[in-house]
């Protein structure tokens, strides 16, 4: 009922205007077509200076409103390098929005028609128009520069010493894989995969590196300032790992295995201490389109302390162990045939 | 009047070109509704067939984006409208269904990228200028140019009838990414709406290439005598670099368009590997790259930004020289600034892929060329700044638009120079930021220059004039909308904020930003409403509207002025004109304007 009533007003109002805008061409016709145009363009020249005016406090307003509630700290070495990246560009950027904008709508104002005004012949001007190649052209200069410094900086080579984790998505989920005692990730292979037997990676059982490897959903373990390289994966679409407090980012891609590293710099407590937000958890997002739970597609990454780390990892079962409850994994290292589906797959 | 002199002063010229022959045939035969309204192969009407197409088009489009904004803005509010309208399949309880929401994001991208921004854009604007300003009777190939738009009259057709079988229609986003557009068992919308969206995106690239292969051959071959090529309008120009580009990249799109339907229904394994689905079954194909689809999409889908910009630059700066009363400053470093971005949309196609896992040393190389671009865009900036600098102003609503797209197209630039440098593209990449990027530079900048053209041309189009009442109150709603909708986006993906979340509630990151959510939507709605005000001020006018009655209402050099005010099928009943100088001499010699067709004075330079 209330949809109605309001496409009724909407329409009243088209009426009206319509209505307005008629008689206004009429009241034009009238007052001489010269008269009408000099005071629309008077109207709109005046319009020009207001938007502008008006639109640079709105700009000023929005950042006041907002800027508390975008980016936070960043929670990686990393991050902290984008962060810098971002307000040097922003620096930049914005100077010349202004200045451009400024402009803009300052010569529509100042040089809207009058009759008293002979437009200047000025087709082109060599000088000037070397001067608008050069200088932008060094401004991206710089910003290439720093980009670059920072870019290879950031997808550069892993530390040796990086906490490997393997991330895999799925419709619509996350699982994570730690390669267990060996540090080894054991082979797998897609057509293995089987949620009803419990392995939902399709490690191979015949490979005993796999038997230690602990495979878990929903949170991720991280340990902090302990750089830390995702390997990451698809089990059937392309999703992608967002991180948003990491500032990281990476696709996943079904049978190109993508990675990224980076260093968390604050555990997830000092984090809830620092946002005062006793809630606060790192929140792992999908941000590439990947089906109808696209947008619920989520998991959790604790940042904790290397002491806490060693007491989370004990207490998980190797997948292993979890579709073999009888094979204790000190004792596994031969494994017969009976063990899933045995798959030698050129991995 | 100097026109009249001209176009009588010449007759005596004897003009090579074979149009002329043709145009004298049509002098005979006689137009029936048929040939005239349908399938016509005049230039001008074809034009206006692209343009009310893509119109009814963008109506269509940005219904679906209020769709969508609706949820987005009120993802807890049940509006039983919805319901009943769009059954409880897509709307159950009056709320947006996720299925419904991605077939409504993708049909909305489709629809204002293709059908509105490049089908009606160019369609309209090449088929209307190429001939009336370069001086020739018709396109090179009018038959050609006839089955362009009947082709794109196809493809509309089968991409609208995709909107209503079982399973909805393509849901994967604008850009169809495989697998997930390749399995009908990933999603409902991989299933017949995708097919039907690939064989309507195939239709449409054969018009896309009809059309931009008798631009490019009607610019080269047609132009009337003394109209070199450093004489013709910005406009012709940029259509010239717009047609070259589409006829270049679209093949490779459609190439990647045929890989995916094999996958889809011939057991390839162009872009399939190692997949499990949900539904618990492992595929067979392995050895893949989705990447590669990725690659070839964005080999047209950048290049195709351009498509869309490339036009409404023409068109702007067209239309602002006209209302500055003064010359575009700048007309070779204009056509050198397009031609460099013409090459350089080429070269920058992986600055989409930053984050898909390609090589680092390759990207930086992407990062170089994709910041390049940033000055012949800089360039393009400050020469229409300094056309409108010493100008004598007339804000007619299409100088307006052209106000407001060189507006949009700086602050839109320069988020590109965000996200085209890889190390921020990291944290912004698939975020609202970038929805926020290219709706501002190319959405709303190309529909803005779109406007501008519209408006200014009207009179040519149809014999009379838009209400200007209703075209300024269109300018500055829509203006304003504009910014208020997408500005504060920038501030959403700044926070990381994804794209395509129908709902950010769920997420403890995101969900500060409900409040600016139905804001945005409610302004969006808003701007939806008075582009209808500005639909109806089209129709009315085209059969109530003030009548032309000079030949040359906004005194332009243009050739189109010297046509008469309603031109019929070779559009200038005698000779065609002689050209005799570029076509920015405003404020020339004192003089307010000098048209093309008047010879240089005695003692007067030529530009």
């Amino acid at each position: 009922m209330s949809t109605i009533f309001l496409l009724l007003i909407l329409l009243l109002g088209f009426l009206i205007t319509f209505q307005i805008a008629k008689a206004s061409e009429y009241v034009g016709v009238l007052k001489g077509e010269k008269k009408n145009f000099e005071q629309n363009n008077r109207v709109n020249g005046f319009l020009m200076i207001a938007f502008l005016v008006l639109g640079l406090i709105g700009v000023w307003w929005c950042n006041d409103l907002y800027k508390g509630k975008i980016l936070g700290e960043a929670a990686s070495s990393h991050g902290k390098e984008i962060d810098t990246m971002l307000y040097i560009t922003i620096a930049i950027t914005g100077v010349v929005f202004f200045i451009t904008q400024i402009l803009l709508f300052w010569f529509a104002y100042k040089y809207q028609y009058s009759e008293k005004r002979k437009a200047y012949y000025f087709p082109h001007d060599n000088r000037l128009e070397i001067i608008w190649t050069v200088v932008p052209a060094i401004a991206l200069t710089v910003l290439v520069g720093f980009g670059l410094f920072y870019w290879f900086r950031i997808t550069g080579e892993a530390p040796k010493d990086a906490l490997q984790v393997e991330v895999t998505g799925k419709q619509f989920g996350w699982i994570f894989r730690y390669p267990g005692k060996d540090n080894t990730f054991g082979k797998k292979y897609f057509k293995n995969i089987s949620d009803k037997d419990g392995n939902s990676l399709g490690l191979l059982w015949d490979d005993p590196y796999s038997h230690d490897d602990i495979v878990v959903g929903n949170e991720m373990y991280i340990v902090k300032n302990q750089p830390v390289k995702l390997i990451i994966n698809s089990r059937d679409v392309v999703h992608d790992v967002g991180l948003v407090h990491f500032r990281m980012k990476m696709d996943a891609v079904p049978g190109t295995p993508t990675t990224m590293w980076f260093t968390p710099i604050y555990t997830t407590d000092e984090m809830k201490e620092k946002t005062h937000n006793p809630d606060f958890e790192y929140e792992i997002s999908c941000d590439q389109m990947c089906g109808r739970g696209h947008y619920t597609m989520r998991a959790i990454v604790k940042v904790v302390t290397p002491e806490e780390f060693i007491l989370w990892k004990a207490k998980q079962k190797p997948n292993f162990v979890q579709v073999f409850p009888a094979k204790e994994p000190s004792s596994a290292v031969k494994t017969d045939s009976t063990a899933g589906s045995p798959m030698k797959a050129g991995l | 009047m100097s026109n009249e002199a001209a176009l009588h002063g010449h007759s005596d010229v004897a003009h090579a070109h074979g149009v002329d022959i043709h145009h004298e045939e049509h002098g005979h035969h006689k137009e029936t509704f048929i040939t005239k309204y349908v399938f016509s192969q005049d230039h001008k009407m074809i034009a206006k067939q692209f343009l009310i197409t893509g119109m009814i088009w963008a109506i269509l489009g940005g219904l679906m984006s209020v769709l969508f904004r609706l949820q987005l803005g009120y993802p807890d509010t049940h509006f039983q409208i919805l319901e009943d309208l769009l059954g409880s399949k897509w709307a159950k309880g009056g709320q947006i269904q996720p299925e419904f929401y991605y077939a409504l994001v993708t049909m909305h991208g489709t629809v204002l990228v293709f059908f509105v921004l490049t089908g009606g854009l160019s369609g309209t604007f090449a088929n209307f200028l190429i001939p009336l300003q370069l001086g020739a009777r018709d396109m090179a190939s009018p038959f050609l140019n006839m089955l362009s738009y009947w082709f794109f009259w196809l493809a509309s057709v089968v991409m609208l009838s995709s909107l209503f079988i079982e399973t909805g229609p393509a849901s994967g986003g604008w850009t169809s990414y495989p697998p997930l557009s390749a399995l009908g068992d990933a999603s409902e919308g991989s299933k017949t709406g995708m097919d039907l969206w690939l064989i309507s995106m195939a239709l449409f690239v054969v018009s896309s290439l009809l059309g931009g292969l008798n631009y490019i051959s009607t610019i080269l071959n047609l132009r009337t005598k003394g109209m070199s090529m450093t004489r013709m309008p910005l406009t012709i120009w940029a259509l010239l670099f717009t047609a070259i580009l589409g006829v270049l990249s679209f093949p490779v799109l459609l190439s990647g368009f045929i890989l995916l339907l094999f996958d889809r229904h011939a057991g390839t394994s162009f872009y399939l590997s190692d997949i499990f689905l949900a539904s618990g079954k492992a595929l067979p194909n392995e050895g893949g790259s989705a990447i590669l689809y990725q690659h070839l999409f964005w080999f047209l889908g950048h290049p195709e930004v351009y498509i869309i910009i490339l036009p409404a630059m023409g068109l702007v700066s067209e239309v602002m020289s006209v209302n500055a009363r003064k010359p575009i400053f700048g007309y070779m470093a204009m056509v050198g600034s397009m031609f460099a971005i013409a090459i350089l949309a080429f070269l920058v196609w992986a600055h989409h892929m930053f984050v898909t896992g390609l090589n680092p040393f390759l990207g930086s190389v992407f990062v170089l060329l994709t910041l390049l671009i940033a000055v012949p865009s800089a360039i393009k900036v400050f020469n229409w700044l300094t056309t409108l600098w010493k100008g004598n102003i007339r804000f007619t609503p299409g100088m307006l638009f052209a106000i407001g797209f060189v507006s949009m197209f700086i602050s839109g630039g320069l988020t590109g120079i965000f996200l085209g440098n890889s190390t921020l593209d990291i944290h912004l990449h698939d975020t609202m930021f970038v929805i926020a990027h290219f709706h501002i530079v190319m959405g709303v900048s190309g529909i803005l220059g779109m406007f501008a053209g519209i408006y200014h041309w009207f009179p040519k189009m149809y014999g009379r004039y838009l209400n200007n009442t209703m075209a300024y109150i269109h300018f500055w709603i829509t203006l304003v909308g504009a910014y208020l909708i997408f500005w504060p986006m920038h501030y959403e993906g700044l926070a990381g904020m994804p794209r395509r979340y129908l709902d950010v509630s769920g997420w403890l990151s995101f969900n500060q930003f409900g409040g600016l959510n139905r804001f945005i939507s409610t302004v969006a709605m808003i701007v939806f409403a008075v582009q209808l005000l500005f639909v109806f001020n089209f129709f009315y006018s085209i059969f109530k509207g003030r009548k032309v009655i000079t030949q040359n209402p906004w005194g332009a050099t243009t050739l189109e002025w010297t046509a008469p005010i309603r031109p019929g099928h070779g559009n200038w009943p005698g000779e065609i004109p002689e050209v005799h100088r570029w076509a920015y001499d405003y404020a020339k010699d004192g003089r307010e304007f000098i048209p093309q067709t008047e010879p240089l004075g005695s003692n007067e330079s030529a530009h």
